[in-house]
């Protein structure tokens, strides 16, 4: 079959990408760091070299053609040019999640077979040591922090800087030998690979083709307008897809500048500082921020306090409107500018958002009070949907048509089919490759015709064309009475309210629907400090019995809600308990992407749900639980469960 | 080997070299109360050296007569092989000794970049005049400190709280900053006073970390006194063990834990 060749002659691989950028943007920052307190730059011309005397490096250690290379660590200016390096080298780059414990990591190094790995620090040194005999195909390991790692064997640890001087040091041999290799590189040629998370079952690596990651980043870059003006904050987990096409995709196509932060808890502080003008946050991110917006608000004083609620409530009324360009009368414009003096910017600054001018969420439903808050503010919140073997975009909302309750229209080169049983389908020039060496998952999740199946269960909405996603689709089920089960749709209206953190909703083939709760330990945390309730633990606060009775409030509220959606009505919950830990993806309990597992959380808490079922008072358990460092420990707790009133449909 | 003047690599790889500061028969009385009794030991240099004992045992007044604000009645102290005339803290942190508080000392309303910054007065040469104009040598000066006490917030992974008061702090966090306040001096030899105590399991692991790193990364020689035995056995190269103001043991962790005087003094005598 003869192929069309779809991306622009010369700009097909990131190598041509980055001699591009070289040239044509020489002076221009292309990522940023801060470090010893100050923000250090590099330009374009200074990224190429860089990446450029690595790449040799690389060579000169044995780096081979089609080898995998695994970067793990943060996200810092460092690790993204090694895995530009790799390609450049003609290896294929698997950034790791940071803090997998030995046990994923050894699976995930073993499974791609990389003889180098690119490490951050001592930390993740360790860690690919500690499971060596598990990965022996690890032959190299270059670390970038030197602190603590001067007494280790170096007979196959080198450092990143020392790559790099080795790489320079054979510029005459080695240049020609990189040339040779990226002239064989197109865009056919695998661009990246990337291991899902997966709520079951081991993770699969996603293999992303040139095509697949500059094609989408072409498209999603034109549909924002984004340009080398524009500047992201790098913050989220760079084995996500999503990063690697802000800050590596779209970055090299547009040649905006990625910043990243100092360290994981100044993101924060360093977000206000960059004021980026392209951001992306899981919804989790903008539900914090604003529960901790309000608890500052209430220890404002009365007057701040009463200028917030008078107008919020202003901007909640016509701020969306003015953002999307409605009419909105002139007196009703003159009081937002007012609100906005008043409270609106200065607020925008604190969040460090001030600078934004597109900003997306996805991954999660987003509460629709929380979406509508930010949206108000004047920030240009809107929400994506996307998945990994889409290289992210499957659909977007374009400015003006933004709703919280869909995901937006198909993305250019984008087409959407919705199968009988639900499930939404997509094809673009973004789908996968395969899932690395796993031909079985490939062809049970993308047909010949290169449909892709989500896994997820939508339609599409008749009025205005655009998805709405209900539930996943294999969690969709049927309850004892034959109606319709979707968890994921009672667990997000619990999830809307800031004392909930997560749920986890059982009912399939049952009777009545019942829940697992984690109380959000800042929100319940402040309420107890306000109200001189004194705890000790997340454990001893997830028991009070005030916190019981909030709870039980919520859910009734939700309850009410539910009770009028005719179909899923039979959602409501019965019973629920309060968990007595924090579901944690160190315990598997959740992808290191926070989705929970819902079918290992049923599994391990097994007693729990029959406890539920079975009408006891309370029930004693036991748990395991993992530490940071992989050593394991139990807490055992008596839970309460409690029973909800329910709405008659 | 180890008790010669000379270098000696231990077994993680480490010089150990000749003594650094030498304690010969230090007494210390407070009227009619002897808090040191005739103490000789010595600290060499590149070692982690412990002070141990029960509470009142005079560690922390050993600890102040190294640091000059205390001065023994009898005994002499070498330091680099010379003798120490009596000389005021201040003097003494000129000679690049730095040191930690039991209780945290540090200023509260101050930001911990500030109270690191401190640790950079005995490096800081301007006077009054430049200081108050400000423009000239002092901002140069201050640009270089400040770059020292960037690098000392970075060691510690502090950088997230660089702006914060450190009244605000955890007390775990404060016990750090007083650490890096003590870094920034660059010392050669370094004194924690119960680096710590009342620290849960995790801020303890995290310390002592931090004092290990300090020594292997910057080759300083570091004095600690500590109440956590596993901690103590766990980092130092030689423990020091007081009672009652007097030395009763002296050596490697091993050594001190088979100890008979030391296990008297600790689990106490059987009446038998």
């Amino acid at each position: 079959m003869a192929k069309n060749k779809v991306l622009p002659d010369g700009l097909d691989t990131f190598p041509k990408l980055l001699a591009r950028n070289a040239v044509q943007w020489a002076e221009l920052p292309a990522y940023r760091e801060k470090e010893f307190g100050i923000w250090q730059s590099w330009n374009w011309a200074e990224v190429a070299q860089n990446v450029n005397a690595l790449a040799m490096g690389y060579v000169a250690l044995g780096l081979n053609e089609g080898d995998h290379v695994a970067i793990i660590g943060r996200n810092r200016p460092y690790l993204y040019w090694a895995m530009l390096a790799a390609q450049s080298a003609g290896a294929i780059p698997v950034p790791l999640y940071q803090d997998a414990n030995a046990e994923e990591m050894a699976y995930v190094l073993g499974h791609c077979g990389a003889r180098f790995v690119i490490a951050e620090d001592q930390e993740q040194v360790d860690k690919v040591l500690e499971i060596s005999d598990q990965a022996p195909n690890v032959e190299q390991i270059i670390y970038l922090d030197k602190r603590g790692l001067r007494k280790y064997d170096h007979t196959n640890l080198t450092s990143y800087e020392e790559v790099q001087a080795q790489g320079r040091a054979g510029n005459q041999h080695l240049s020609p030998v990189l040339a040779g290799r990226q002239a064989k590189l197109d865009e056919d040629s695998t661009c990246v690979m990337l291991y899902t998370s997966g709520t079951t079952g081991k993770p699969k690596g996603v293999v992303l083709s040139n095509t697949n990651i500059i094609a989408s980043s072409i498209s999603s870059s034109e549909f924002d307008n984004l340009s080398a003006g524009d500047s992201v904050l790098a913050y989220l987990p760079m084995a996500w897809v999503g990063d690697f096409i802000f800050s590596i995709g779209q970055c090299c196509w547009t040649g905006f500048c990625v910043a990243c932060p100092e360290s994981p808890e100044t993101m924060q502080a360093n977000l206000r500082e960059i004021g980026p003008s392209y951001f992306f946050a899981p919804p989790r991110f903008f539900e914090g921020l604003l529960t901790n917006v309000l608890i500052r608000i209430e220890d404002a004083s009365k007057l701040k306090r009463w200028w917030f609620r008078r107008y919020m409530a202003h901007a909640k009324r016509v701020g969306p409107d003015i953002l999307d360009g409605k009419p909105v009368s002139f007196a009703d414009r003159l009081k937002y500018r007012i609100g906005d003096f008043l409270i609106y910017s200065p607020l925008k600054n604190t969040l460090g958002l001030s600078k934004v001018r597109v900003g997306y969420t996805a991954g999660e439903a987003i509460g629709p009070e929380i979406f509508e808050f930010y949206r108000a503010l004047g920030i240009n919140l809107k929400q994506l949907y996307g998945q990994t073997e889409a290289s992210v975009f499957i659909t977007l909302q374009p400015d003006g048509e933004v709703r919280a309750d869909t995901v937006g229209i198909p993305g250019p080169g984008v087409e959407l089919k919705i199968a009988d049983s639900g499930e939404v389908f997509y094809r673009s020039p973004g789908v996968f490759v395969e899932y690395y060496k796993n031909p079985e998952s490939t062809a049970d999740t993308k047909d010949k015709e290169g449909w892709v199946a989500t896994g997820d269960a939508g339609y599409i909405e008749e009025s205005s064309g655009h998805l709405k996603i209900i539930d996943r689709a294999k969690d969709v089920g049927k309850m004892a009475d034959g109606s319709m089960f979707a968890p994921k749709f009672v667990e997000n209206k619990l999830k809307f309210y800031p004392n909930i953190l997560e749920a986890v909703v059982f009912g399939d083939g049952r009777d009545s629907c019942t829940a697992f709760i984690n109380i959000d330990l800042g929100a319940v945390g402040n309420w107890a400090e306000r109200n001189n309730v004194s705890y000790t633990s997340y454990q001893d606060l997830a028991a009070h019995l005030e916190v019981y009775g909030a709870i039980q409030e919520h859910i009734e509220e939700v309850n009410q809600s539910i009770a009028k959606d005719p179909m899923l009505s039979g959602c409501q919950i019965n019973r629920f308990l309060v968990l007595h830990k924090e579901l944690d993806a160190d315990d598997g309990e959740m992808t290191r992407t926070r989705k929970v597992r819902r079918k290992i959380v049923a599994d391990k808490y097994d007693d729990l749900i029959g406890a539920l079922y079975d009408g006891s008072k309370s029930i004693s358990t036991e748990t395991e639980v993992t530490y940071e460092d992989g050593r394991k420990g139990s807490i055992s707790a008596t839970l309460e469960l409690r029973d909800v009133k329910m709405v008659a449909a | 080997m180890k008790d010669s003047k000379d270098s000696y690599v231990t077994e993680d790889g480490r010089t150990i070299g000749p003594p650094m500061l030498e304690m010969k028969n230090i007494s210390l009385r407070f009227g009619g109360v002897t808090a040191i009794k005739d103490i000789t030991f010595d600290i060499r240099e590149g070692e982690i050296r412990a002070i141990i004992g029960p509470n009142g045992a005079g560690k922390s007044s050993m600890l102040n007569v190294i640091n000059g604000f205390y001065h023994p009645q009898e005994g002499e102290i070498f330091f680099h092989g010379e003798k120490r005339k009596p000389m005021k803290p201040y003097q003494i942190a000129h000679q690049g000794i730095a040191r930690t508080f039991q209780n945290i000392a540090l200023f509260k309303g101050m930001s911990t970049l500030d109270n690191i910054m401190t640790g950079r007065l005995t490096h800081m040469k301007t006077n009054l005049f430049w200081q108050a104009i400000w423009k000239g040598p002092a901002e140069r000066e201050e640009v270089e400190n400040r770059e020292v006490v960037e690098k000392v917030i970075d060691f510690l992974e502090i950088q997230a709280i660089r702006k914060t008061p450190v009244g605000a702090l955890p007390y775990g966090l404060q016990k750090r900053v007083e650490l890096g306040r003590a870094l920034a001096a660059q010392p050669k030899l370094l004194l924690l006073d119960e680096p710590m105590a009342g620290m849960n399991v995790e801020e303890k692991e995290d310390m002592s970390r931090f004092i290990l790193d300090v020594n292997d990364e910057f080759g300083t020689t570091i004095a600690l006194i500590e109440h956590d035995m596993g901690v103590v056995m766990d980092i130092s190269d030689r423990v020091v063990v007081m009672d009652y103001g007097a030395k009763i043991g002296d050596g490697t962790p091993d050594e001190v834990r088979n100890d008979q005087a030391v296990i008297d003094a600790y689990l106490g005598v059987a009446n038998d």
